[in-house]
């Protein structure tokens, strides 16, 4: 089978075991540019492994991705470790930001890592330090910061390379509604606005609510219940 | 909840009398209600007459209750259209929905199917009021979100049943 | 389908009324939840304790031994004074029948030297010495289990050659003063006419009677001292660090209790009770490593010293100083580390920014050490009497002033550490966030190198001192053999010139003449040579066989006139008697009538300018031999294998009593070596062990940092950026460290020798093997962790599951 066209990130026949257990039993996955996905399913359904296949973190055992066009499971470590620096953008539940650098810092640590010089990389953190409204944290260390606030600056930081495909996993996993529901807003938004792919897992049927589709994954398989019905 | 439907659903398994019907209504979904006969009497009446069942056989002596009904190929695709088909979002819908699960346990068709397609329903309406909150003033976020929240809690109720579809197989087809 | 509610029990459990137990058994409850808690916790933690324990356990062992050194070495001195047999006090003992000849015959083989007697009883009463059952006949001999061992040996049968005696039992152990030693009686007959003082004595009992009143040396002292302070210091640095292993994962475990309600007092003392059970299991295995540790020492041999293990026991009061000091350390030391740290029901906080360092009373630690050092500057071996609190005191002060100002001076540098790259500017925030604990993992090492320097600088200074230049010169002659009286010289030189390896042979024999047969009142060497040896004696303006010369002048014979000793046709005695002693030789020789004038020189002979009178062979009456001694000088091709043990076996063989010495340019080099490749060793096993804590704690810091670790490896970070910055964490505080070290190790050096009044002189290239043993620790633990590293940031490290 061949991506449909128009997808930017499409996966099928995925099967990943961790020791006995079979995360991924033929999982099928796709997304166009500017769409947010949610993926959703009972813990323990494999929806976080499957994250992590189509980011590149983690190599499938069987299966294909193809991400603009190139096999992602073809790639070496390196290949996939630039893609993900360049290309994609991470969100995680918690436990993400450097404790030991101030919010500005991590937020600007990609783009360092892609080898822009410090000045620039801080110049360009702080504006979507702005756009996501922590700004005013720059100095603080992510220690002194709310949960609230600290996961806006890990949103600024997945942002500020410009990814064309933004992960998410269970980025308000840690806060209440309300906060979770700001994050959401500012992360839709600013996807949206950079016409960006969000890949959402999270189990939240309201978090889901900011998807425009979602599939879910059940004992490793995944269903696209747009096409379901 | 349509009982045409869940009575129709009853007869895939084989042609039965109407106090069968009843009876069999009863056991699996009328719960602290029966169906009074002559609810039965006059749906299986709707039905012949929409040719969705047919009468099967009529046993000695006379009178309604001897008659025999059974399940037209028309019938089947109506049950199955119904399955399908999500209900409409909406407070409350838990006794159609589990009619539904049961159904389709009992007929031996995918009751997850049936489930995931309401989750989507309601997941699409979850996206209207979200969308609607976000361009809305106030107002409109406490009301969407009021009906958000009730949404939410149907839709942990279709996974939380997803999740324990095998015991509820198991206890329907005792 | 009906749910089951189940019976439900009639009556709810109530729950214990609240103990109103004294306050000291809740601290003693306490206490024991923390021992209980440092066992329970299933494999991680038994881990946890064992590794605390062995830790502490490696400390103490070594503390033990240390301890236990003193002792051990005391006891060799006292065994070596209780065997004592010839003292070289002059004293002369006529024959009885509870006397013994002995004669020294010792010998050395390859770098070993060999301790050894002739013993010929003179009455049954005769004494034995200690360890010796009876008094081997001639042609028999008790020896050493090592000598023995050593004899039966291939190796051993070149000395076979020159002991062939018959073995007839061992030297017990109360003869001996270390299980490795090399030694022998062998009997021997006619010995008494040799007695001589020196080498051949008479004795009626052994020990020294006037043992040593003599003061031993103040920088030996002071030398010995500062190597247990400075190896100390760095193991209680390491105990210190030992008992914080896990100290993460307990604060934790410390935080769940305070959920559940105790206050922040009971869990200091749980985590005190926890930290002392790690320390008690530590005392145990310490116990069990000090007595497997005596065992090998047994068995080892260091600088040619051997101890038997009985006599490695600790002192009492020492050892119960260990056991009390190190749970109380252990519990302080925790008390301490939780003092910066707020355990609140929900985790551990550290709480916020510690206030800065301040640097004055770090200052005044080493400035105090200084102080106390400063006022024993310039009193030298001579009239140094260094009080030993005050140098103990003084060192440890400034090695722990490396603990206290470290601290600082990582902070204060790390604060001013600037841009970078990624990797450099995670480690450098890292390390700003807590530098403490940077300059904790390295204070060990750094304590361990600033010591270790010091040490070499003082030995290096001392070294210079202690081995001053013997005068001897060794490109002339290497061996020279020493004959008994009366034994002729020339054969033995001939069968000397026979032995392969030996190039050149000066033989010559000397006596002493007297003017007078009785208690002379002047008296000068005569030397009896040919002529090629008595012009390395002396000037001679011509030389024939049968000349006799006598030397104006020599520093040798200063207030002597030899001009008017030697006058022509004056009788002289050979072998004069003196007054108290036997009755010797006094054979008279008249001065000839031709005698020849002749002037010293600085001779190459035993060093030092001879005068007296010189007498070639055909100028000698046979009269005299009986009271000459002969001297032969060896000149040998050092390339022959065994060349000095062939040398010493032809000596042997012409005549037991025969005393071979090998000359040396400086004495007491190789010694020095020993010692200091025996403190480089030391250094480096206190750094490995050092080294081991600080992997254990680097393992347990990757391991809380798993899920940034994978995050981080998620959107992109190289592994090699992660491994570098781990790297940067690092050398940053161990090149502080080391620079610190240097400078204090270096100050302490500089004082140690002021103290001793020798030259200071750096040796920059032991400075630099001690700064690099250090950092190949550092470096290797790094490396070590970089598995771990590498193993952390696998993406299932994202896994929440």
């Amino acid at each position: 089978m061949t991506p449909p066209a128009g997808s930017l990130l499409w996966a099928e026949q995925l099967r990943k075991a961790y020791g006995p257990t079979l995360a991924l039993d033929g999982a099928e996955f796709s997304i166009h540019p500017g769409e947010v996905v949610a993926v959703m399913g009972p813990s323990g359904s494999g929806k976080s492994t499957l994250l992590h296949c189509l980011a590149g973190i983690v190599t499938p055992d069987a299966g294909t991705i193809m991400y603009g066009g190139r096999e992602l499971s073809a790639m070496s470590d390196a290949e996939r470790s630039a893609l993900r620096r360049s290309e994609f953008g991470f969100v995680f539940q918690f436990g993400q930001l450097v404790p030991e650098l101030t919010c500005v810092e991590n937020v600007a640590l990609p783009l360092r890592l892609n080898g822009s010089s410090r000045k620039e990389a801080e110049r360009a953190a702080l504006t979507w330090m702005e756009r996501l409204e922590v700004d005013e944290l720059r100095k603080k260390r992510p220690g002194e910061v709310s949960g609230g606030q600290g996961q806006r600056v890990a949103v600024a930081r997945s942002l500020v390379t410009n990814p064309r495909v933004l992960f998410a996993d269970e980025p308000t996993g840690a806060l209440d509604s309300l906060n979770g529901e700001r994050v959401m807003e500012l992360l839709t938004d600013a996807a949206r606005s950079t016409d960006a792919a969000v890949v959402l897992v999270t189990h939240e049927a309201r978090v889901a609510a900011y998807s425009d589709r979602e599939i879910v994954v059940r004992d490793g398989r995944s269903r696209d219940m747009e096409r379901a019905v | 909840m349509s009982i045409g439907h869940t009575l129709l659903g009853l007869l895939e398994s084989g042609p039965r009398h109407g106090y069968d019907l009843k009876r069999a209504f009863d056991e699996k979904f009328g719960h602290d209600r029966p169906l009074h006969y002559g609810q039965v009497y006059s749906t299986m009446s709707r039905l012949l007459r929409n040719g969705l069942v047919v009468v099967d056989g009529i046993e000695a002596g006379s009178g309604p209750e001897r008659k025999r009904y059974a399940i037209t190929d028309a019938g089947i695709t109506d049950v199955q259209r119904w399955l399908a088909t999500p209900e409409k979002p909406e407070p409350y819908l838990q006794s159609t929905l589990y009619t539904k699960v049961v159904l389709a346990l009992l007929t031996h068709r995918d009751a997850a199917d049936v489930l995931d397609t309401q989750r989507s329903e309601h997941l699409r309406s979850m996206r209207i009021l979200t969308d609607r909150k976000r361009k809305g003033d106030l107002a409109d976020q406490l009301i969407c979100d009021h009906a958000l929240f009730h949404l939410e809690a149907d839709l942990r109720w279709l996974e939380l049943t997803a999740a324990r579809l095998d015991k509820l197989r198991e206890a329907v087809t005792r | 389908m009906s749910l089951s509610t189940g019976e439900r029990p009639r009556t709810w459990p109530t729950a214990p009324a609240p103990g109103r137990r004294s306050r000291i058994r809740r601290v003693a409850a306490d206490l024991a939840m923390g021992v209980r808690f440092a066992f329970t916790g299933g494999r991680e933690g038994w881990t946890r304790a064992v590794l605390t324990a062995v830790g502490v356990g490696l400390g103490v062992a070594l503390l033990l031994l240390t301890t236990a050194l003193p002792h051990a070495l005391g006891v060799r001195q006292e065994k070596e004074a209780a065997r004592t047999d010839i003292t070289f006090t002059g004293r002369w003992l006529p024959k009885a029948d509870d006397t013994l000849v002995v004669a020294n015959v010792g010998s050395d083989f390859r770098d070993d030297s060999i301790r050894g007697r002739a013993l010929e009883p003179e009455g049954p009463r005769a004494p034995l010495p200690p360890g010796v059952e009876r008094f081997p006949a001639k042609g028999e001999m008790v020896v050493s289990p090592a000598l023995q061992e050593l004899l039966e040996s291939d190796s051993g049968a070149l000395l076979r050659e020159r002991l062939p005696d018959r073995i007839v039992g061992t030297i017990g152990e109360s003869g001996l003063i270390g299980p490795a030693e090399l030694a022998f009686y062998q009997g021997a007959e006619g010995l008494a006419p040799h007695i001589d003082s020196g080498r051949i004595v008479r004795i009626d009992g052994y020990g020294d009677p006037n043992a040593t009143s003599e003061r031993s040396d103040p920088v030996l002292l002071l030398l010995i001292l500062v190597v247990f302070v400075v190896l100390l210091m760095p193991v209680v640095v390491f105990i210190a660090a030992a008992v914080r292993f896990g100290g993460e994962r307990r604060d934790r475990r410390l935080a769940a209790l305070r959920l559940v309600g105790s206050d922040s007092g009971m869990t200091r003392r749980i985590a005190a009770g926890e930290a002392l059970a790690g320390a008690m299991l530590g005392l145990v295995f310490g116990a069990g490593f000090f007595l497997a540790g005596r065992r090998l020492a047994g068995t080892a041999e260091v600088f040619h010293i051997s101890v038997f293990p009985s006599y490695l026991s600790p002192s009492p009061l020492l050892a119960l100083l260990v056991a009390v000091a190190v749970p109380t350390a252990a519990v302080l030391v925790t008390l301490l580390a939780l003092r910066g740290v707020v355990i609140e029901p929900l985790g551990v906080v550290r709480a916020g920014r510690p206030p800065r360092r301040r640097l004055w009373w770090r200052l005044l630690l080493p400035l105090a050490g200084l102080a106390m050092l400063y006022p024993m500057i310039g009193d030298g071996r001579d009239n140094g009497d260094f009080n030993q609190y005050l140098v103990a005191g003084g060192v440890v002060l400034l090695l722990v002033g490396v603990t206290a100002l470290l601290p600082w001076i990582v902070e204060t540098a790390v604060a001013r550490l600037g841009a970078g790259g990624v990797a450099w500017q995670l480690a450098v925030r890292r390390l700003q966030m807590s530098s403490g604990t940077a300059a904790r993992t390295v204070n060990g090492i750094a304590v361990a190198v600033a010591g270790a320097i010091a040490l070499q600088m003082l030995f290096t200074g001392v070294e210079d001192d202690y081995t001053r230049s013997t005068g001897q010169d060794v490109a002339w002659a290497q061996v020279e053999v020493t004959l008994p009286n009366a034994v002729p010289v020339a054969p033995a030189a001939e069968k000397l010139r026979n032995t392969k390896g030996v190039n050149e042979v000066y033989d010559y024999s000397e006596g002493h003449l007297g003017d007078r047969a009785r208690d002379p009142q002047a008296g000068t060497t005569v030397t009896v040579g040919g002529c090629s040896v008595l012009r390395e004696i002396a000037d001679l303006p011509s030389c024939a066989d049968g000349d006799v010369f006598a030397v104006h002048g020599a520093e040798r014979d200063t207030g002597v006139d030899v001009a008017k000793l030697a006058a022509p046709g004056r009788t002289l005695y050979l072998d004069p008697s003196y007054e108290g002693g036997p009755k010797s030789l006094e054979i008279p020789w008249t001065v000839p009538q031709d005698v020849k004038t002749a002037n010293p020189r600085h001779a190459l002979l035993a060093g030092t300018d001879r005068g007296g009178i010189l007498i070639t062979p055909k100028a000698v009456p046979d009269t005299l031999t009986p009271a000459l001694q002969g001297h032969a000088y060896l000149r040998l091709d050092e390339s022959v294998p065994d060349v000095h043990d062939r040398v010493r076996n032809t000596a042997a063989a012409v005549d037991p009593l025969a005393n071979t010495v090998t000359w040396a340019q400086t004495e007491r080099t190789g010694r020095f070596d020993a010692i200091r490749t025996a403190l480089l060793v030391g250094a480096a096993c206190v750094l490995a062990l050092i080294g081991a804590s600080l992997l254990v704690s680097q393992l347990e810091q990757l391991r809380e940092r798993k899920k940034l670790l994978s995050a981080l490896v998620a959107f992109g970070t190289r592994r090699r950026t992660l491994s570098l910055s781990l790297l940067w964490q690092t050398t940053i505080p161990i090149t502080l460290g080391l620079l610190l070290a240097t400078a204090v190790g270096l100050t302490l050096g500089t004082v140690l020798l002021k103290m001793t009044a020798t030259t200071v002189r750096v040796d920059w290239s032991s400075v630099l093997a001690m700064t690099g043993i250090g950092a190949a620790v550092v470096l290797t633990v790094t490396l070590l962790g970089l598995p771990s590293l590498l193993r952390l940031t696998r993406p299932e490290g994202l896994r929440t599951e």
